[in-house]
């Protein structure tokens, strides 16, 4: 944690003739921003990033505007780690008091929404400037109608496929490059991406001693791979009035499917952390795993060798199509916040697209903008090496592909449970690890989610 | 209030000047120790009293926290089946790692016990050390020692033959891993606790025992045992409200993993409540552990009380 005084170390002289100034401009507003009036402190409390110099980038910017509009700024980062961002938003929200602005985790918007400030009239102006979002950030940052936080930029992320070039191709004749250059172009063979092609290549890769490293536990990392493959089956546990649908052919071919995957993967991934699948990719003895660029830019300061040959690409497409793992974070304000017309102001300048491709920049391409008109940042071009590494990272128009958040269409309430307990990965253990049969797990999965429906 | 402020009667205008004086000084010191406590008191309602009346409070709200519910979070736990192998795993891991840490511990106490003084304070030193070390930090040393792909177990049994072990990846040995933490973590207390009930037991009563014959077995069944049993049931009951509401062990080993079967109550709520948006419902959970515990400390207490009354 930190705190920042903006005012601190401005020059005697300085602030001597801002004194004199401000006696003259008393009567005027101190900020101007879009007609919101405001002045005085702000407390924040952002995503403490994964990429060190993210929190940097971050710092400048809130800065920057703190000094132009003459608000003094409390900034602190507060850690993902041991879920201590849930716990500082459970006690803020239970106190009624805390920072003005918070980042918000992905189902944390939908239950806090009525202890945030409407934030309307900023998405109304945000999209007017760059066009469409995704369903995604909709679902999950629209409460009855309105907008409780505004999808953010810091922290925002997708969960790709991560794969070793060379690996690939040697061991699965699969040239991932050629699939997906860095370009706007796919390559020919793009379409053959798909689960059937997959799992010959994990089957390749496991007997070259390079398994696929797929988590299957009860992380994020586990539940957003898991999420995007039900996905492409069609197998949807709960739609989107609420009514559970599992018992369908979609489900049985999902799990049939990762009978066979789960084969050709190291047999402890039920046991695998957030971590454990970067490990694996990092010390090279993975050829492929889902995770944002966090794991090459490790790589590439720890194990050069190996991120020379990381390639970043979509996932494997289903007959329903082509989902990626996408997590966004939000940024909302509290409704007791003592400073909203400046939270708000805030908000609205870091989500505009000069500060997001800062902060694209910051973060070695790893931040995500919820605006498809802001996937074109040169940051992700120029990346490496190998250089274009994360041009794929954002989903492009010729990936033909969708963001997708695991759960999805389930009415966020019940999917927030679904999610965090991981039934879909629990699903998958108990046919591989205690081969129950798909029917009998299919009949828990129903129990267990007739629990979550509770209101 | 001090009871002896309050209940110190009048003096009668006879009393000698000494008698009163004492009078004064006793209140005086009750008032001081009021005070003294008053602190630990403030921190109690604080810290304890409040927070648990507050979890109470939860537990009758609906999800949304907007509505009454009474009883219901309950009534819907009892119903649920991960619920109940969270009740099983918690059961089985406080008492069975309860059970271990007390046994390892009377026989590191005995072996420390019978070690001449001059090398057993270094001895009993090196044993304390898993207990002094912060369970978050050694957690993790052995989640390293598990850790799926890379465990330094795993390593040294392959290198003699052995298949490696998912330690955490398959119920049976991930139970058997969170129990072997708590167990390595919590016997140093238990060691500690009987070494200091050994050192009170009198050697008359030993000399007496081997002047009538007793066997070494004899002796420590019929002396030694009666003598620290005050000490092993209280040290018992403290261990079991600490194990069964331990939560960093689980959390960092295994999350609760695989597929619900390392769950303990803690852990349980904290993934309901916290994570998945559920407060009042993991308010719950953590409520179940009261009445477990409140029945085993209401008859471990009443067996200690029963004990000390007959020896006194």
């Amino acid at each position: 944690m930190e705190g920042k005084g903006i005012p601190r170390g401005v020059p005697r002289r300085t602030l001597l003739r801002a004194s004199a100034a401000g006696a003259a401009a008393a009567a005027l507003p101190l900020v101007n921003v879009h007609g919101q009036t405001s002045s005085g402190k702000l407390a924040l409390g952002l995503w403490d990033h994964w990429v060190p110099a993210g929190n940097d980038g971050m710092r400048k910017l809130v800065t920057e505007w703190g000094q132009k509009n003459r608000v003094e700024i409390q900034l602190d980062f507060i850690t993902s780690v041991g879920n201590k961002n849930l716990l500082t938003i459970a006690a803020e929200s239970q106190a009624r008091q805390g920072h003005d602005m918070l980042s918000f985790p992905t189902w944390e918007v939908h239950a806090q929404a009525e202890k945030l400030e409407p934030l309307d009239d900023i998405m109304g102006r945000l999209s007017q400037k760059y066009g469409a979002l995704n369903p995604i950030v909709e679902y999950l940052g629209k409460v009855e109608g309105k907008w409780r936080a505004v999808p953010a930029i810091s922290g925002s992320q997708n969960k790709p496929a991560l794969g070793r070039i060379d690996l690939l191709k040697q061991h699965a004749g699969v040239d991932i490059q050629e699939m997906f250059p860095a370009n706007a172009n796919a390559g020919g063979k793009a379409a053959d991406w798909n689960w059937d092609t997959f799992l010959r290549a994990a089957e390749a890769c496991q007997k070259a001693g390079v398994p696929f490293g797929l988590p299957a536990g009860q992380f994020t990392d586990a539940t957003d791979w898991i999420g995007s493959l039900f996905r492409s089956f069609g197998a949807e546990l709960v739609n989107a009035k609420g009514d559970i649908t599992a018992k369908s052919d979609g489900v049985r071919r999902v799990l049939e499917y990762s009978q066979k995957l789960f084969a050709f993967l190291p047999n402890d991934v039920f046991s695998w952390d957030d971590a454990s699948n970067n490990r694996a990719l990092i010390s090279g003895k993975s050829a492929l795993i889902f995770n944002p660029p966090s794991a090459w830019a490790v790589a590439k300061r720890d194990a050069p060798a190996v991120s020379e040959h990381l390639w970043t690409f979509p996932a494997p497409a289903g007959a329903q199509g082509r989902f990626t793992p996408y997590l966004p974070y939000f940024w909302g304000v509290w409704s007791f916040s003592r400073n909203k017309g400046a939270a708000k102001a805030l908000v609205e300048f870091l989500s505009e697209r000069d500060q997001a491709a800062a902060m694209v920049a910051a973060s070695n391409g790893y931040d995500i903008p919820p605006f498809t008109s802001m996937t074109d940042f040169d940051t992700w071009e120029k990346e490496g090496p190998p250089t274009g590494v994360v041009y794929n990272y954002p989903v492009k128009p010729h990936h033909q592909a969708q963001q997708f958040i695991a759960c999805y269409p389930a009415p966020p309430e019940i999917a927030v449970q679904m999610y965090n307990q991981g039934i879909q990965a629990k699903m998958i253990a108990r046919v591989v690890q205690n081969k129950e049969p798909i029917d009998r797990t299919i009949a828990w999965a129903e129990r267990e989610l007739e629990g979550f429906k509770r209101g | 209030m001090s009871q002896g402020t309050l209940s110190v009667p009048t003096e009668p205008a006879e009393a000698t000047p000494r008698n009163t004086a004492l009078k004064r000084l006793a209140r005086r010191n009750s008032t001081t120790a009021f005070l003294l406590t008053l602190p630990l008191i403030l921190l109690i309602l604080g810290l304890v009293i409040y927070p648990f009346a507050y979890a109470i409070y939860l537990s009758t709200l609906n999800r949304r926290m907007t509505r009454f519910i009474g009883w219901e979070n309950f009534t819907f736990l009892l119903g649920r089946e991960t619920f109940w192998n969270v009740v099983f795993q918690s059961v089985l891991f406080a008492v069975s790692a309860v059970l271990l840490k007390a046994f390892i511990g009377f026989v590191l106490a005995h072996v420390l016990h019978a070690l001449p003084s001059k090398g057993q304070r270094k001895w009993r030193g090196m044993l304390l050390v898993p207990w002094v070390i912060p369970p978050a930090i050694s957690t993790l040393a052995w989640w390293w020692l598990f850790d799926p792909s890379y465990s330094a177990f795993n390593w040294a049994l392959m290198g003699i033959g052995v298949d490696p072990v998912p330690w955490l990846g398959q119920a049976g040995w991930a139970r058997f891993s969170v129990i072997l933490v708590n167990v390595w973590y919590g016997s140093p207390f238990f060691m500690i606790m009987y070494l200091a009930a050994l050192k009170s037991v009198p050697d008359q009563l030993y000399e007496a025992a081997a002047i009538d014959g007793a066997s070494g077995w004899q002796k420590l069944r019929h002396v030694t045992f009666p003598m620290m049993r005050n000490v092993i049931s209280i040290t018992v009951l403290f261990s079991l409200i600490v194990t069964f509401a331990n939560f960093d062990i689980v959390r960092i080993l295994t999350n609760g993993g695989p597929q619900d079967t390392t769950h303990v109550f803690a852990t349980y709520a904290f993934q309901v409540g916290i994570q998945s948006g559920d407060i009042p419902l993991g308010a719950s959970v953590s409520l179940f552990m009261f009445p477990l515990l409140a029945i085993f400390a209401i008859f471990t207490l009443r067996g200690v009380n029963k004990r000390s009354k007959e020896m006194s």
